[in-house]
């Protein structure tokens, strides 16, 4: 499977970035490349996580040049909290379709009905829970590697990982006990019902992310961009209003110009104020922000300092 | 695919930097101020957003140090346990720090952050010195520096980081900092010599004030230099091992669903090109197999270049079928002589002791090989640089071993190709990284 024919390796590129002479951008590029094969072949079950969000579409593009389009050989997971913008998923499913890949999706709904995931209250965002469901998944496809786009520049202790980050049989991250990783010589050993999160785009900034988008083309959820969207100013947020998020007692509903900067959970992300059209508008407004990604963006992230450390000691991504 | 598609392959020569970006670490004792640096060139070069400066105030005082600690056990300890990656960029480039914990207990994090570094940032905190110790007799009293700044500095040049820079912090709280500068520098200077440490900068400063970190403090300590931030907008990033012959490790091996000419060999082998260049018409031997082929075609992830040189990925096609699997190097013929036992440095890792006889992984490329520790042959003793007999290697110290392998190795002095002399052993039981291994001049087997 996966085989390309001979004359698919000497077309040229749709796309020659030969007038760009952004060697950081290749650099980079180069290093997730050797990092996806480094998985595609070290690996018996890898699975690339797979959201329709930048950072995964940069990775899947990275993919795409590493096996050539159609021949991605690992399935692509999708861990689907039921509340996600459309936009996103309709581009998600398109994307995966256009490059033949196994798309899997797994439901944090299923694992409420079977009982793993208990809500606190109806309410309560199911972002945190996905760490349950994606461990089920991971149970039933006994994978040993899980590729994501995580970026060491998101977050402190996002910042700490390795690129091949260790999880013991619970799924767990282990912080204080992170193996040495040395040059390239990524020490790939596990134990049975172990296994491994791989983050090919650590090295990668939400700047250089866009500088790639722009210039590699990179398709991205419309949502990206400028559009008219009802929001409620809440705690400095813009919230989106959605059936799931309504405004509440005493807050303006208004229309504003937005864009998003990172997609996920509808009841935790958060679009900034915008009029970037494309991705090079979206490089100059990058340039000159003054509010990390994050920060401008997610609801959940500002309950506790080490929110996500806790989160990914527990299994999470 | 694309009906746009003339087969008119693009060739380019794909060699030189693998980019601008400087790799560097902070590194040092505990409290010695590296993450208040790293907190203050993030603030001073602007690269530190609101939210996140609002984050780390305490009772109305920014505390830089918490920019970088991110782990809640960093907070509770107050000390740095692990790597933190940070980026950001000036007028004139793009930098990556590795914040590199400065517990011994951690050393292991600190080499691994040294592994891709291009230049090393050691700390060293003037107040913790008897720098106003006078002369006794005409001679200097002997001042020691501590022993992580040497740790630091030896794991750095033994890990051939390019450029090794000092940064003698908190000189803004010693009274007679122009005499501590002077004396602090002293030191340096006869420790690097006597190690062999080329010192690309000494540079006073003060973190918690800026003093000479993004921006010149004039008229301080004598001091005449670049801040610090001028120095590492200058310093090189790596070089790939020149005047090495053609060496390339398989990585994955990619077959073809057809060909056109069945002469040639039916799949590619991708890697990245460890030493060397790769061309179209070039012989090569395959290790372990030891057959010969001549290189068909060179193939990068978007065009069909010339030439792919050392520190690029490179798809290789053979003209003929021979046995090649991952793990396999492609070598240029006569250029290797592939070896059973080798001696070499290790910088141990692991909370288990290193021990005599015993069977570890060893990973050289992507090739695994059992590797038997056939005996030990010294330490080093981390103050007075001298080599001492030892029977076992414990976490965080250095020493010399002769290694046993199951099967042949090329390899090269690491002083020569960073790729052919670097290993990485394993322990076969837990499975952790146990060592950093950088083989040693065959000359030096005793």
């Amino acid at each position: 499977m996966n085989a390309r024919t001979e004359t698919d390796l000497l077309l040229p590129p749709m796309h020659s970035p030969a007038h760009l002479s952004n060697t950081h951008l290749d650099a980079l590029e180069e290093e997730t490349i050797f990092i996806l094969r480094e998985v595609a072949a070290a690996f018996e079950r890898p699975t690339l996580l797979f959201s329709g969000g930048k950072d995964s579409l940069v990775l899947l593009k990275c993919a795409e040049k590493a096996f050539g389009a159609g021949r991605i050989p690992y399935p692509l997971l999708m861990i689907d909290t039921g509340h996600n913008f459309p936009e996103v998923t309709a581009y998600r499913d398109q994307r995966a379709k256009e490059l033949g890949a196994e798309l899997i999706v797994r439901n944090v709904e299923d694992s409420m009905k079977r009982g793993t995931v208990r809500l606190a209250h109806p309410g309560e965002s199911r972002n945190a829970h996905q760490s349950v469901t994606l461990l089920e998944a991971i149970e039933e496809f006994r994978f040993d590697a899980l590729i994501g786009g995580a970026r060491r520049d998101e977050e402190k202790a996002r910042a700490k990982e390795r690129i091949f980050s260790h999880r013991d049989s619970f799924g767990q991250w282990q912080p204080k006990d992170q193996r040495p990783e040395l040059w390239t010589l990524f020490n790939t050993r596990l134990a049975s019902g172990e296994h491994f999160r791989v983050f090919p785009i650590s090295n990668w900034t939400e700047l250089d992310v866009w500088q790639y988008i722009e210039r590699e083309h990179v398709g991205l959820p419309s949502i990206y961009y400028t559009h008219k969207r009802e929001v409620v100013e809440r705690r400095g947020l813009l919230v989106p209003v959605t059936e799931l998020t309504p405004p509440r007692d005493g807050e303006t509903v208004q229309v504003r110009d937005v864009r998003f900067r990172t997609v996920g959970d509808i009841t935790t992300t958060c679009p900034v104020e915008s009029l970037a059209a494309d991705a090079g508008d979206v490089v100059l407004e990058t340039l000159t922000v003054d509010v990390s990604e994050r920060g401008a963006t997610r609801m959940d992230d500002m309950t506790s300092e080490a929110s996500m450390e806790k989160r990914k000691k527990d299994g999470y991504f | 695919m694309s009906a746009t598609t003339a087969a008119t392959p693009v060739t380019t020569d794909v060699h030189g930097d693998t980019g601008t970006a400087l790799r560097f670490i902070t590194c040092g004792s505990v409290d010695d101020g590296k993450s208040t640096l790293i907190g203050r060139l993030l603030v001073d070069s602007k690269t530190v957003l609101q939210d996140q400066l609002a984050g780390v105030q305490r009772g109305g005082e920014t505390d830089l140090a918490l920019l970088t600690d991110g782990l809640s056990a960093e907070r509770e300890q107050g000390i740095t346990i692990d790597v933190a990656y940070r980026y950001f960029s000036t007028a004139k480039r793009k930098f990556i720090i590795g914040d590199a914990p400065g517990h011994e207990q951690y050393t292991r994090n600190m080499v691994t952050a040294a592994s891709a570094a291009d230049a090393a940032v050691v700390l060293v905190d003037a107040t913790k010195l008897a720098w106003a110790a006078e002369v006794e007799d005409g001679t200097v009293v002997k001042r020691e520096l501590l022993p992580q700044t040497r740790r630091h500095t030896l794991l750095a040049n033994l890990l051939r980081v390019q450029s090794i820079v000092f940064a003698v912090n908190k000189l803004d709280a010693i009274g007679d900092a122009g005499l501590a500068f002077e004396r602090i520098s002293t030191a340096l200077n006869a420790f690097a010599e006597a190690a062999g440490v080329q010192v690309a900068g000494i540079v006073p400063i003060s973190a918690l004030k800026g003093w000479n970190v993004a921006t010149r403090h004039a008229d301080w300590v004598g001091y005449e230099g670049p801040s610090l931030l001028e120095l590492l907008e200058e310093l090189p990033v790596t070089a790939q091992d020149e005047a090495v012959p053609f060496a390339f490790p398989v990585q994955w091996v990619e077959k073809f669903s057809s060909s056109a000419d069945t002469s040639q060999g039916r799949r590619v082998f991708w890697g990245r090109v460890a030493s060397g260049h790769v061309e179209p018409g070039q012989r090569v031997t395959v290790l372990p197999s030891n057959q010969t082929a001549t290189v068909a075609q060179v193939l990068s992830h978007t065009r069909q270049p010339k030439s792919v040189h050392a520190g690029h990925s490179a798809g290789i096609v053979l003209d003929r079928e021979v046995d090649v699997s991952r793990g396999d190097w492609l070598l240029a013929p006569d250029a290797f002589e592939p070896v059973r036992e080798i001696t070499a440095t290790v910088a141990w890792l692991d909370d288990e002791p290193l021990v005599a006889g015993r069977v570890y992984w060893a990973l050289q490329g992507h090739r695994w090989v059992k590797a038997k520790v056939a005996r030990i042959v010294d330490r080093v003793n981390i103050t007075t640089l001298e080599s001492e007999p030892t029977t076992q290697l414990e976490a965080n110290s250095i020493g010399d071993v002769v290694l046993a392998l199951q099967q042949p190795l090329a390899v090269l002095p690491f002083a020569q190709s960073r790729a052919l002399g670097s290993l990485v052993l394993v322990d076969t039981a837990s499975h952790k990284t146990a060592a950093a291994v950088l083989v040693q001049p065959a000359a030096a087997k005793a």
